[in-house]
């Protein structure tokens, strides 16, 4: 497995642009511009010496203080040669990817879901709409500034007979535990004991 | 509305009916005691398995717990259903959905709410996407509590519910 890795990472580093490519853990992972993606994807499917020919999942990250905001991870599986392929790439929040759902037809509702939680969006992709979130939802829960609560919450309407939107009205205020280690218990109990005797 | 249900208990004339009547072939009682019975001894309920309470409540279906003891069926029709179950997370898309499934139920009905997060939306309470608890949308019965219950809890809420129905021993619609 291993020799196969140094093939595919030689083949690889060959043949596409690349910002980096590293192995890690045992796996594969490379760094590309957006401008590089469709080519660098395209080739690690099709190669003899890799075989991608599975993704199993794209993953978005935000990093609000970066100056490319958001970071998209690929990950692909070759079950050909029984190895893994991350393949990283930054954008900002204006700029958008190419969609790869012309070369992974299944890339297309990780595609929606990274639309969907970062407002990430893919140029090309057949069919750009929400997927998990409510129906009208606005917003992008996964980014950093969304609040955890969200901004509206539902509840039945009795007299209009229809559920009606609202916005959040906390019942119970958020609470911040003060526990190091849930094994261990609080420090400061241990100081009112002391205090105490 | 509360009707006297332990009629026996009040009525001599009660009791000398059934005297007269016992060793005849015939069983004496009043008509509140009759549809209180047939009430609680068909409860068929409706299945809204949302996440992992959703496991139990089938357990609780299988010959282990078997709350068919209690004539109690599962039914995946709410047209069918006397008791709607809500076992798991209610999320806000979910809302609309469950709200539909309750209004379509014929009266009369009965909720269950299982588990912490149809409770009050539990682990997930302060979640943007999730329901802080199921009675925001439709009116509950009972509450079971637990994350999850077990199959024993909510049989145990099953049987509050029969008392519940028992003692408000109404007929009205």
């Amino acid at each position: 497995m291993s020799e196969q890795i140094e093939i595919a990472k030689a083949a690889i580093e060959k043949n596409c642009r690349l910002n980096d490519i590293d192995v890690n853990l045992g796996q594969l992972q490379l760094s590309v511009d957006p401008a590089n993606l469709i080519q660098v994807i395209d080739f690690v499917k099709n190669d003899p010496s890799c075989e991608f020919k599975q993704i199993t999942d794209i993953a978005g990250v935000d990093f609000p203080e970066n100056e490319k905001r958001f970071e998209v991870i690929y990950h692909f599986l070759s079950f050909g040669f029984n190895l893994r392929l991350r393949v990283k790439t930054q954008i900002s929040e204006v700029e958008s990817l190419p969609s790869i759902t012309s070369i992974f037809p299944a890339a297309n509702w990780f595609e929606r879901e990274a639309f969907d939680m970062y407002g990430i969006t893919f140029t090309d992709h057949p069919d750009l709409r929400r997927i998990l979130t409510d129906y009208g939802f606005e917003g992008y829960p996964l980014r950093k500034d969304f609040p955890l609560t969200g901004n509206i919450e539902i509840r039945y309407d009795e007299i209009e007979k229809k559920i009606v939107h609202e916005p959040v009205k906390l019942q119970q205020d958020f609470r911040n535990f003060d526990i190091q280690s849930p094994w261990e218990g609080t420090k400061y109990l241990d100081k009112e004991a002391k205090e105490s005797e | 509305m509360a009707i006297n249900t332990n009629i026996e208990e009040t009525s001599p004339e009660l009791e000398r009916l059934k005297k007269l009547y016992a060793d005849k072939g015939f069983v004496v009682t009043s008509i509140n005691n009759l549809i209180n019975w047939a009430r609680t001894g068909s409860l068929h309920w409706m299945t809204f398995g949302l996440a992992c309470c959703a496991v139990e409540m089938m357990h609780v279906g299988t010959p282990r717990y078997d709350v068919e003891r209690f004539g109690a069926a599962p039914r995946a029709s709410p047209r069918h259903a006397d008791v709607l179950i809500v076992a798991g997370t209610l999320t806000n898309k979910m809302a609309a959905a469950l709200r539909k499934a309750y209004d379509q139920m014929p009266e009369p009905r009965y909720v269950i709410s299982m588990g912490s997060c149809a409770n009050g939306g539990g682990y997930y309470h302060y979640s943007y996407s999730v329901v802080r608890g199921c009675d925001r949308i439709i009116p509950v019965d009972v509450y079971v509590p637990g994350c999850p219950p077990t199959a024993e809890g909510l049989l145990y809420g099953l049987l509050q519910l029969q008392k519940k129905i028992r003692r408000e021993g109404n007929i009205k619609r």
